[in-house]
């Protein structure tokens, strides 16, 4: 299997006034050829910093990433030329009209819109009724729209999303998610990354990314068969006492808001009778136990607190 | 090319969206030229007098006119006693009262010796003493024609020639220095700004991952603001030649030519600015303190350089308004060839070569 992206051991620290942060530590991982590979994280994680390193924009401290087998420290220029990058926040020229940036777009990257159209057709279609209309004027799913078709214009091997859906509804969400699953279908290797776990099921893989560090890569699916631990939602009369007292409980390792449940992990595979029993005598009313299955954020939930530990 | 045509295009596209901006970068010179020309000035035009003429006859009558004929005076009141000259003042109508005494004619033909009184409002002492040598020098003039064809012995005739200036017109001084002002503000200012608001929108970071040679993007921001710049050099010099009558006795194609060079070396300063700063503000506050600042205290345009301490003398010599209002004033006025301006050319050119350098250096291919 051909590598398009490979990341080796890369660290990145910043110094901010005699304090040094590490935005990224030891990171290690590559993606295949025309793979959707979700990098999952809450903000700070490191996402951008990985990001930036990956497009040239930044130098890492150590560690070597090569995308499409190209250095990105050596090769910058030809890196340039072939991936496709949309930076986190809208960057697109709000005083020009959603064409002219298109065409803007097309003619610094060496092509035409016409050249390339059988690519955003998809996409571009969608905000075409309103392409004389200023970017700035756009509402933020037609943006992100728009900030794609910019990034796909000069049809690029590898394409690097920024927190594509942050500040998007979730209609658009969803619509913009079935682009990216077409999109891998023409063989683009495309890396994403996003602060929303529910989207974690759209990748190919994901990596579960935590303060600089990843914590697991798998496919979806693989994270979640490795859950081992017993999982319910708890919901009661009471929901800020039920989950104090299942906070102060010794058989729970963690407990969440989750939706109109709390999601309860348990430390071992102890039963849903057991729980029932302790919050019992807490004298809860209305108490509703449930099985439930795991979600990636369970997953990371869990993740987060092993690695705590 | 074609990307660079492109990135220019755009930029354009910027600058005439934003309405009210290009509207300040075109209206200011007009603006200041006309403000500079027509109300903040020293000259003397037209001031208001009085007269109180006692004796009423031959030579006090051509005195009188003589003196309302002048642009600097308009006789506005004719005064019958001594004690309305107080009253005149008062109302504030008048700056100077001219008091001719009785016999005019006559002691001048007869004693050949006049006197003649200057009353003048010393509320503002740099007018009262301008409008007293105003007057003065006409009432030597009025004396020296009738003087002219008797042999006076002992005379001494103090000639004066006013080069470049005959008239000592306010606009001579003000136009360079406008000239420089604005183009200061235009070019180093304006390109610091749009640089950076690149940056801060994050275009910047989409547009260093594109083939587009960085260099490339700098450069063809700077475009359209040379291209402004040019406008702005042609109307500030149509307004100064067609409404303020300031002649451009030298070569016009060297003046244009100096202008562009100063215009270059603006906008590479507000290439260098913009690679030092990441904020807007930051950038305006850079061009304005540090640019602006300077240009308006230092290149001689408000206050004589001579008369400054040593340091800020020397200071003086790193500003680049100096050299370039020093090249006008020397085309414009003086009439002056390139051989006469050579040498604060070179230092303009020099002073480009190094901010270029240092801000093509500076410049960042990466973010950070």
């Amino acid at each position: 299997m051909m590598q398009s992206i490979s990341v080796q051991h890369i660290v990145k620290t910043y110094s901010e006034k005699k304090q040094t942060i590490k935005a990224l530590n030891d990171i290690s991982f590559e993606v295949s050829k025309g793979e959707l590979f979700g990098i999952i994280g809450p903000d700070g994680a490191g996402k951008t910093s990985l990001f930036r390193i990956l497009t040239t924009l930044l130098l890492a401290d150590s560690g070597t990433a090569t995308v499409e087998g190209l250095d990105v420290v050596k090769d910058l220029k030809a890196i340039r030329k072939i991936s496709g990058y949309m930076p986190g926040r809208f960057s697109l020229y709000q005083d020009l009209s959603v064409i002219e940036n298109l065409n803007f777009f097309a003619t610094i990257f060496n092509t035409t819109v016409d050249e390339n159209y059988d690519l955003i057709k998809d996409i571009y279609s969608q905000i075409e009724p309103f392409k004389h209309r200023r970017a700035g004027k756009l509402s933020g799913g037609m943006k992100q729209k728009l900030a794609l078709s910019c990034a796909l214009i000069h049809r690029p091997t590898v394409l690097f999303l920024d927190e594509p859906t942050t500040g998007v509804d979730a209609v658009s969400r969803k619509e913009f998610w079935e682009m990216l699953r077409r999109l891998k279908e023409q063989g683009i290797t495309i890396l994403v990354s996003t602060p929303y776990m529910d989207e974690a099921s759209m990748c190919d893989r994901v990596a579960l990314m935590q303060s600089g560090s990843i914590m697991t890569i798998n496919t979806p699916q693989g994270i979640v068969q490795s859950f081992k631990n017993a999982i319910f939602g708890v919901r009661a009369k009471n929901m800020l006492h039920l989950l104090n007292d299942l906070k102060s409980n010794e058989m729970v390792s963690q407990a969440y808001p989750s939706g109109i449940y709390h999601h309860v992990i348990m430390k071992n595979g102890e039963s849903k009778e057991e729980l029932s029993a302790y919050l019992q005598t807490k004298n809860h009313q209305q108490l509703e136990i449930i099985d439930s299955t795991p979600t990636i954020e369970d997953c990371f939930m869990n993740l987060m607190q092993e690695n705590n530990e | 090319m074609k990307q660079f045509f492109s990135f220019v295009t755009k930029e354009f596209l910027h600058i005439w969206r934003d309405k009210r901006t290009m509207f300040i970068l075109l209206g200011m010179p007009v603006f200041q030229i006309i403000i500079f020309g027509f109300a903040l000035t020293n000259e003397v035009k037209n001031s208001k007098i009085a007269v109180l003429d006692q004796s009423k006859d031959a030579a006090s009558v051509s005195l009188i006119q003589e003196l309302d004929a002048s642009r600097y005076f308009d006789v506005q009141q004719n005064l019958t006693s001594y004690k309305e000259i107080e009253t005149a003042f008062r109302k504030g109508k008048i700056k100077l009262a001219v008091v001719l005494p009785n016999q005019f004619d006559e002691d001048l033909q007869h004693i050949n010796k006049a006197s003649v009184q200057l009353i003048a409002d010393a509320s503002d002492p740099n007018v009262a003493s301008t409008l007293t040598n105003y007057a003065t020098a006409v009432i030597m003039d009025f004396q020296n024609r009738i003087t002219s064809n008797k042999k006076l012995p002992y005379s001494i005739n103090v000639e004066t020639r006013m080069l470049y200036n005959p008239q000592l017109k306010g606009a001579y001084n003000f136009v360079p220095g406008v000239m420089a002002m604005v183009l200061l503000l235009v070019c180093t200012m304006m390109t610091a700004i749009t640089i950076v608001r690149e940056k801060e929108m994050g275009t910047m970071e989409v547009m260093l991952v594109s083939p587009m040679k960085p260099q490339m993007v700098v450069f063809s921001k700077a475009v359209p603001y040379l291209m402004l710049s040019a406008v702005n050099i042609a109307s500030i010099l149509l307004l100064s030649v067609f409404v303020l009558e300031v002649p451009i006795n030298g070569s016009l194609t060297l003046l244009v030519a100096e202008s562009l060079l100063f215009t270059l070396v603006a906008l590479s300063l507000g290439l260098l600015i913009s690679t030092i700063t990441d904020s807007q503000q930051a950038a305006m506050f850079i061009a304005l303190v540090g640019m602006f600042l300077p240009t308006v205290m230092l290149s001689g345009f408000m206050f004589p350089i001579e008369n400054m301490p040593l340091p800020l003398r020397t200071f003086s010599n790193i500003v680049p308004a100096k050299w370039y209002y020093i090249i006008v004033r020397s085309v414009m006025i003086k009439g002056l060839g390139i051989m006469g301006v050579w040498k604060e050319t070179l230092v303009l050119v020099g002073m480009l070569l190094f901010f270029l350098t240092v801000a093509v250096k500076r410049f960042k291919i990466r973010l950070q």
